[in-house]
């Protein structure tokens, strides 16, 4: 596109926008557009052609229906935390805010659940529900600055999903606005809905599907206590074959969260988390329940890491203790931040019993790629965070930090896992999608996107590779792939 | 006990180049909700074994026609079960079925629904192509979750050949308890237990008794039984499996028995008859010979829907969604997954 087109699109937009949406919330100059450059994942940045913050959903739509009339694609953004690019801007592409949707609309105590606006944080739910006795149960480590909108859009996770499901599992129902500027609501008011399961499908589709602008998610009674246990081992296999024994005793932990050495250290030296520093690697096993059943089950949690090798099995002794073990682990990515100048993080899944084998594969790569790595690990679910440790200041070292994250994520599929559990595919793991899915899944996934948006507006170019992408990456072998509207542009 | 995948690719395939329909059917068990307008079959109850279970990592993989009492023996062999509680409309109920119909058993609003553990699936598309979606992993967010979109897609967007699904520690102990109280009390009730942190694995309310199951740690569920109080079940008591499985008295095949979804606190239907609440409120049956459209038009009033299960001459199709703007997404879908429309005409109404 020219600079010309590109300004004169410009122009035309923000005039549309600014008719109904506050021309204080509509940003085309390049210092306002500036902090939208990138998301959680701050290697890769565009310039977005406009930003636009609309405040109601009726804006929303008004703002789809321009975007299809001048066929121009729209990236809609939440809180901007994600670490995948999802919500990386497109150059020729409107940046679409839902900040200002940042309204709990309603605690529905009799039905057990909550209406919220997406810009909405996901931690903010639980503080609004509390005084009800109720919270919302996905917590990601980000639970204090990601927004709901952000959580429904990768299908977030965090550190109790084993016990209490991922978000997919936890939503009511979605209204979303579809690229030709409509208006639907997936789910209902029950616990399903007529038709497809389109809500399943929506969760975590990365806004290529619609753009949501009202959710109603589960409200779960607070449990009356939780209690969490911190078992030291000597190797991390040991750690590792500890959680399958935890698992076959018939124990469903609330929480059950693995870190290396590197990962325990870091967190130790940034909060103090009463971690002992010398282990191969740590277990944080929570419970949650009544009182009686916490106590029976801690007692049995004990017991069985004891027998399976844990140097050291210390019970939190108070809610401050348990808050500190639970803390470093919140902390672990800052606190590698810390250590190194920049970290790459890594989000691969596995079938739990390949953790030694990923683990040495990690070690091995580490030597090859020359980088340090450290290792947070959703042991429960089976979900790798390896980070690996980098100078983006050093030529070369954030292309041989990529390479070795590539390399874990085909590791990870290689025995059956998967090259994302929670943080999504955006831009970043594109590549791997090649390797994960073979072209005929891919083609069914375009596919699937056209049934929502036929023109292929809602951020294009991410989660799905196209299949010449492919072709180039080598992980295909094809002659020639179809680009559909050529005259946009895509990565 | 083997696999067939060959067989029915190449039964796809010769539907697909003479444009003629199947109609899956496993153990054919939930025929009495299929309209469908074919009788040329797909069978799936050979292609039928499971591929792989290994109880720590929380993964049952089986292949469709497997039956139900044969992975939920498996499984309480190991000490586990399926939390969705699947009804067995007859013993020869599949897992390929029981996924597709997407329905779970008593236990649905804290064990979830077939959608909700759910990994992976192999799926025959109406091309005849075989796709692998998920995994056996628990958490995977490459790609669109093609996977739980089949759950209770009856059918429609393709074959189930393999599914892989997250199972669960079974409770070490359980205990019903029974109360006599009015549909208006027991309503309440029910909402009241579900709003505490208590281990909760069912509440109906039917013909002047609420039943309430408990499963969990032994300390916790004896100490809330006595809380709660009321009338122990007998431990030999079938009630909750006649309940999952529609055999109470109530389910009268000879009368209009419809099902009705509804958030939990949606007040009585004032075109039943008689009601059978379960799910806390989210799940009621009801009797009533009030025209479809009126019991339909009630229960989205109240922003749920309805269906008639027993008591129709003929199976009416599963519908679609009200929502205008919806119905051209879902038509691309079934285009997409199954282009010439092979698979189970008519089951979903203007599909």
């Amino acid at each position: 596109m020219s600079t010309q087109y590109t300004s004169a699109l410009r122009e035309r937009l923000a005039e549309q926008f600014k008719s109904f949406v506050d021309p204080a919330f509509v940003l085309a100059e390049e210092s306002q557009r500036k902090p939208y450059e990138c998301d959680g994942l701050a290697a890769y940045r565009h310039l977005p052609l406009i930003v636009v913050l609309p405040e109601t959903i009726y804006d929303v739509q008004k703002i789809m229906r321009i975007c299809h009339a001048e066929q121009v694609p729209v990236v809609a953004r939440g809180a901007g935390t994600g670490l995948s690019g999802g919500a990386l801007p497109l150059e020729n592409g409107v940046l679409l805010s839902l900040a200002r949707f940042n309204q709990i609309l309603d605690i529905d105590k009799p039905n057990l659940c909550a209406t919220v606006q997406p810009g909405v944080r996901n931690l903010a739910i639980s503080e609004a529900a509390k005084p009800f006795g109720l919270y919302y149960a996905p917590d990601p480590s980000s639970q204090i600055a990601c927004s709901i909108g952000g959580n429904v859009a990768e299908n977030a996770g965090g550190v109790h999903c084993l016990k209490y499901g991922l978000t997919v599992n936890n939503l009511l129902s979605v209204t979303i606005v579809t690229a030709e500027g409509e208006l639907v609501t997936l789910g209902s008011g029950g616990l399903d809905s007529e038709g497809f399961d389109l809500l399943a499908l929506i969760t975590g589709s990365e806004g290529m599907l619609g753009i949501v602008v009202e959710i109603t998610v589960k409200l779960l009674p607070i449990q009356e206590r939780a209690q969490v246990v911190m078992a030291a081992f000597d190797h991390v296999e040991t750690a590792g074959q500890a959680v399958a024994d935890l698992i076959a005793e018939g124990i469903l932990p609330a929480g059950l969260e693995m870190m290396d050495q590197p990962s325990l250290q870091a967190a130790e030296d940034f909060v103090h988390a009463g971690y002992p520093v010398e282990a191969a690697a740590i277990l944080l096993c929570e419970v949650d329940g009544d009182n009686e059943e916490v106590s029976e089950e801690i007692a049995r949690v004990r017991q069985r890491l004891t027998d399976s090798g844990a140097t050291e099995v210390r019970t939190a002794k108070d809610d401050n203790e348990r808050a500190r073990f639970w803390a470093g682990r919140k902390a672990a990515f800052p606190a590698i931040g810390r250590i190194s100048p920049d970290y790459y993080c890594m989000d691969g899944t596995i079938p739990r019993k390949h953790l030694p084998y990923i683990l040495r594969e990690i070690t091995r790569l580490s030597e090859v790629y020359g980088l340090r790595a450290a290792n947070v690990f959703h042991a429960g679910d089976g979900n790798l965070h390896p980070l690996i440790l980098y100078n983006g200041n050093e030529p070369g070292e954030i292309e041989r930090a990529e390479a070795f994250g590539g390399k874990i994520l085909e590791a990870c599929v290689e025995v059956g896992g998967s090259i994302t559990g929670e943080h999504g595919v955006g831009l970043e793991k594109i590549n791997q999608m090649c390797a994960q899915f073979p072209p005929e899944e891919i083609t069914l996934f375009h596919a699937v996107k056209a049934a929502f948006d036929q023109q292929g507006l809602l951020n294009p170019g991410k989660a799905i590779p196209t299949l010449n992408r492919c072709a180039e990456f080598g992980a295909m072998h094809i002659s020639q792939g179809d680009m559909r509207f050529p005259h946009l542009e895509r990565f | 006990m083997s696999d067939n995948t060959k067989k029915l690719i190449d039964q796809v395939k010769t539907a697909y180049a003479n444009n003629s329909a199947l109609k899956i059917i496993g153990g054919n068990s939930k025929d009495f909700l299929q309209a469908c307008s074919t009788d040329a079959s797909l069978e799936m109850t050979s292609h039928a074994g499971v591929v792989n279970y290994e109880p720590t990592e929380l993964v049952l993989t089986a292949r469709a026609g497997t039956p139900i009492v044969e992975i939920e023996k498996l499984l309480t062999d190991n000490g586990q079960y399926l939390s969705f509680e699947p009804p067995h409309f007859s013993e020869n109920t599949t897992i390929g079925g029981a996924v597709a119909s997407g329905m779970g058993g008593p236990r649905r609003p804290w064990g979830g629904a077939p959608r909700d553990v759910l990994l992976g699936c192999r799926l025959l598309t109406g091309t005849g192509d075989v796709m692998r979606f998920g995994g056996e992993v628990m958490k995977n967010v490459a790609g669109y979750d093609v996977s739980r979109l089949m759950a209770g897609a009856q059918g429609s967007l393709g074959v189930l050949l393999e599914v892989s699904l997250k199972v669960l520690p079974a409770p070490s102990k359980t205990i019903t308890l029974t109360q006599d109280l009015s549909e208006a009390e027991a309503h309440q009730k029910m909402r009241e237990l579900a709003a505490i942190p208590m281990p909760l694995s069912g509440v109906c309310y039917t013909n002047g008794q609420l039943y309430i199951r408990l499963s969990g740690a032994h300390a916790s569920v004896n100490a809330w039984s006595k809380k709660i109080g009321g009338e122990r079940l007998a431990e030999n008591s079938t009630f909750w499996e006649r309940l999952r499985d529609h055999q109470l008295d109530f389910f009268d095949r000879s009368k209009p028995v419809w099902r009705i979804s509804l958030p939990p606190a949606a007040p009585s239907l004032a075109c039943a008859d008689s009601t059978l609440i379960d799910w806390v409120g989210g799940q009621r049956w009801i009797i009533s010979d009030a025209a479809p459209e009126q019991i339909k038009s009630e229960a989205l009033k109240l922003k749920g829907h309805a269906k008639q299960f027993y008591g129709n001459s003929s199976p009416e199709p599963w519908a679609m969604s009200s929502q205008a703007a919806l119905a051209p997404i879902q038509k691309r879908l079934k285009e997409t997954f199954d282009p010439k429309r092979i698979f189970n005409p008519g089951t979903h109404a203007d599909l």
